[in-house]
């Protein structure tokens, strides 16, 4: 077996509430593995589990090759974790926050220093290594977290929804942080609902709702297997998009009707776009684009992803 | 004017959901440490404090020290939320509301408090039978007064220092050694001459000799007007520390 | 896991305390140091001047500084034991987050406590040896008898640390708190802290002597006071017994509260 996480039929319970639905995951050496899915789908109550601080209530599991049940520390010992919402230390500096916290995997602390340093100049916080947590911006601390999370070198690094909260430009900072570990070759394992991150960064992922994954592959795969080349976005002026929907017919292989627009799933769309005016439909602003995971979700769950 | 009593009324209707745990700090607490001191302790001084048992003469000092301890327990951690944590000031800045307003407000609810404390402590000092005089009623007026004296300048502290750090060390540096040596538990006299002069420059001292006067039915004497003086002095000042403080903080 | 491992990641929870040191903390923590002393010198001395001497249930007599001078040492070490492993750890679990950060390393959930509970103790020592110097200056024990009351102290403070984190456990949230404030305070009055549990009536004095930090204040006073016999003996086994359950309650009740 040469997974780094190898799960099972993974089950995780709270109470009557199932947040984990019995989920198979192989995540290979090497690769970038991301859990694509919206709020409450069970994506941080998986990564949770796979950080060995949320014992699974059913199922298998191996990370590494261990036990979590039994060998939660060696685990730890060997992952980067950054979770969701930020923990650093209020109490200490940015360069204290590193090493105090390689001091709990033992790392010396003449080792813990040198690569405390490292690591800040790696996420470019090198100058702020002196300053408190607090007036950082969302975008440094997660720089920050991130680093804190590479300060045991980890064979694997979780990331729970590493950009939610960040502005543009924070996000574009930090996913070429992360691009650059992914060519270091490390392992990296990330959450996210949304779906411009999961195409940046993932080699394979996973679409999870309510609790279930429901595709996996890459994300050129996914759109392939479950959507068509092109979409056309058409928002016609009416409070009630589905006046249109038998107008259009025929049209592509697909139309999907939203509160706002309607959506046609198309191999061409200027060419469908020219079939809807040919049909004398005027909608009040069109769109001709690529398929996207958006539309994966889509037509897997029958909802968006982000509402 | 108006406006702040609707500031007053944000304080009150948010007061009703948290009255009952401060009950326990401000009522539950002083009785317990009017049995534990005034009965228990005083049992064992034998000869009484100025002619009258130890009970009668320290329970007016209690009241103030209480009224004393709400006003700086309501003018620290609830005006570090509304300015960090809550930021309920922010809120009430964008309202067409004036700073001073937004201050005037807070503090009214701050000398509410103060005034319900020391109402209740009284009544119960009432049932143990430790006030020997009607002048008792005087203590209520004189706890405002003294609770006025602190929350304003409190309230400027509180607006000024920027963790919660300063405000434990303003209660262990400064609260607990004004209650400890202000003549509640026994006489200022018996401090040496500088503390003393420390005690009398601390409002509560002025707090309880009036508040010891009144229980006790003594003749305060002219220099009543002076302590009533300075503790307006208190006041007035803090009103105005405090004022140019929050200005700083909400008008940037 | 190796015992050596786990004092290792103890001592690295512990010297996160030390990292967090700074200027206003310091203050805090001296603060903590002043507040014994300030009610040694205010009722100790103050009221004491009233009162004058106190006679003990054997019939010695003492003065009333003596007698409430190591009340005040036993009391400090409980509310700095219970306010470390109760508020503290509160705010740096649910507020700061901290401990979420410290579970994704090796650290497990007890290590956590233990480190915690090591630097509650480091600094109670600290503030005991303080106030027993302070006591001897002020001529209120022998160096002798303040020697045998510090490990005595800690004692204090590992007991009351126990119990501390087992209510740790167990805490709702922080309106929970104003109950436990409301706890140490009535401890502190009615303790025989100020004056002799003899003083009360028999009822009361049943349910004062059994009170953890009645037991305290009768075996550092029994020790400051060079009056030390079998009850203090009994004193130390109570507060054996208090470590041992503290510890074994909140050892597996914390993994519980921590991974959930």
């Amino acid at each position: 077996m040469n997974s780094l996480i190898h799960a099972r039929g993974l089950i995780k319970r709270f109470g009557d509430f199932t947040a984990v639905d019995g989920i198979d995951v192989d995540v290979r050496p090497g690769e970038a593995f991301g859990f694509l899915g919206p709020n409450g789908a069970g994506k941080s109550s998986t990564m949770r589990m796979i950080g060995c601080v949320s014992p699974p209530s059913g199922g298998v599991l191996r990370i590494l090759g261990m036990d979590p049940r039994r060998d939660g520390p060696a685990i730890r010992a060997r992952l980067g974790v950054c979770p969701q919402l930020d923990n650093l230390d209020p109490e200490l500096t940015v360069l204290e926050n590193l090493v105090t916290y390689a001091r709990f995997f033992g790392i010396p602390r003449r080792v813990a220093r040198a690569r405390a340093a490292e690591l800040l100049d790696f996420v470019q916080l090198g100058e702020r290594a002196g300053s408190r947590v607090e007036p950082l911006s969302g975008g440094m601390k997660r720089r920050l977290t991130i680093a804190r999370a590479m300060v045991n070198e980890p064979d694997l690094v979780l990331l729970d929804e590493p950009t939610t909260g960040l502005d543009p430009q924070a996000r574009h900072l930090v996913w070429e942080r992360l691009f650059r570990l992914k060519q270091q070759g490390v392992t990296l394992v990330l959450t996210t609902h949304y779906m411009d991150e999961a195409e940046q960064l993932c080699d394979r992922l996973v679409v999870m709702d309510g609790g279930r994954i429901v595709a996996e592959g890459s994300p050129r795969e996914l759109i392939g297997a479950h959507s068509t080349r092109e979409v056309v976005e058409l928002r016609f002026p009416t409070d009630d998009q589905g006046t249109y929907a038998g107008k259009l017919e025929g049209i592509g292989e697909r139309v999907e009707v939203l509160p706002d627009r309607v959506l046609l799933y198309v191999a061409d769309g200027d060419g469908a776009l020219a079939e809807v005016h040919r049909r004398s439909l005027s909608p009040s602003s069109s769109l001709v684009r690529r398929s996207s995971l958006e539309d994966v979700f889509l037509r897997l769950t029958g909802r968006t992803l982000v509402d | 004017m108006i406006p702040s009593v609707h500031v007053l009324e944000y304080h009150l209707v948010n007061y009703r959901r948290t009255w009952r745990a401060s009950v326990f700090s401000s009522l539950v607490l002083p009785l317990l440490t009017m049995l534990g001191f005034g009965l228990g302790v005083g049992g064992f001084v034998t000869g009484g404090v100025d002619g009258v048992s130890y009970l009668e003469w320290m329970v007016p000092g209690l009241i103030a020290s209480t009224a004393a301890q709400v006003a700086v327990a309501e003018a620290t951690w609830p005006v570090m939320s509304c300015f960090t944590w809550v930021k309920t000031y922010f809120a009430q800045a964008a309202a067409p509301l004036r700073i001073g307003d937004i201050l005037g407000g807070h503090l009214a609810f701050m000398l509410f408090r103060v005034a319900v404390s020391a109402a209740a402590f009284l009544l119960v000092a009432f049932g143990f039978g430790a006030l020997r005089s009607g002048w008792a009623v005087a203590v209520l007026p004189i706890s405002l007064l003294l609770g006025a004296a602190l929350v304003a300048p409190v309230a400027a502290y509180t607006a000024s220092v920027s963790s919660d750090s300063y405000l434990a060390i303003l209660m262990r540096f400064a609260v607990l050694p004004m209650s400890l040596f202000s003549g509640v538990f026994f006489p200022v006299d018996s401090l040496p001459t500088v503390l003393r002069w420390v005690a009398w420059a601390l409002p509560l001292w002025h707090g309880v000799d009036l508040s010891r006067a009144a229980t006790l039915g003594l003749d305060p004497g002219p220099g009543a007007v002076w302590q009533v003086l300075y503790l307006l002095a208190w006041a007035v000042g803090g009103w105005f520390l405090a004022s140019w403080r929050y200005r700083r903080r909400l008008v940037i | 896991m190796a015992l050596p491992g786990m004092g290792r990641r103890s001592a690295a929870v512990a010297r996160r305390n030390v990292a967090a040191l700074k200027t206003a903390y310091w203050l805090v923590m001296i603060g903590g140091l002043l507040e014994p002393v300030l009610y040694l010198f205010s009722i100790g001395v103050g009221v004491g001047a009233l009162i004058g001497e106190i006679p003990l249930p054997g019939g010695r007599v003492v003065g009333y500084a003596e007698f409430v001078a190591p009340a005040m040492l036993a009391s400090s070490a409980m509310s700095g034991a219970l306010s470390e492993t109760t508020f503290n750890f509160f705010g740096k679990m649910k507020f700061m987050r901290l401990y979420d950060g410290m579970l994704a390393t090796p650290v497990r959930p007890i290590e956590i406590a233990l480190g915690e509970l090591a630097w509650a103790m480091l600094r109670g020592s600290v503030y005991s040896a303080a106030f027993l110097v302070l006591m001897v200056a002020m001529d209120l024990t022998t160096p002798l008898r303040a020697l045998a009351a510090l490990p005595a102290s800690i004692l204090v403070g590992f007991a009351f640390g126990a119990l501390g984190m087992t209510i740790s456990t167990l805490i709702r949230g922080w309106q929970d708190f104003d109950m436990i404030g409301a706890g140490m305070f009535v401890l502190f009055l009615f303790s025989g802290t100020f004056i002799p549990a003899t003083a009360y009536p028999d009822v009361l004095r049943w349910i004062v002597e059994v009170t953890p930090l009645y037991r305290s204040v009768d075996l550092i006073r029994g020790i400051t006071l060079g009056s030390a016999g079998p009850v203090q003996v009994l004193d130390v086994v109570y507060l054996l017994v208090m470590l041992a359950g503290g510890l074994f309650v909140a050892g597996r009740r914390m993994e519980r509260l921590l991974c959930r």
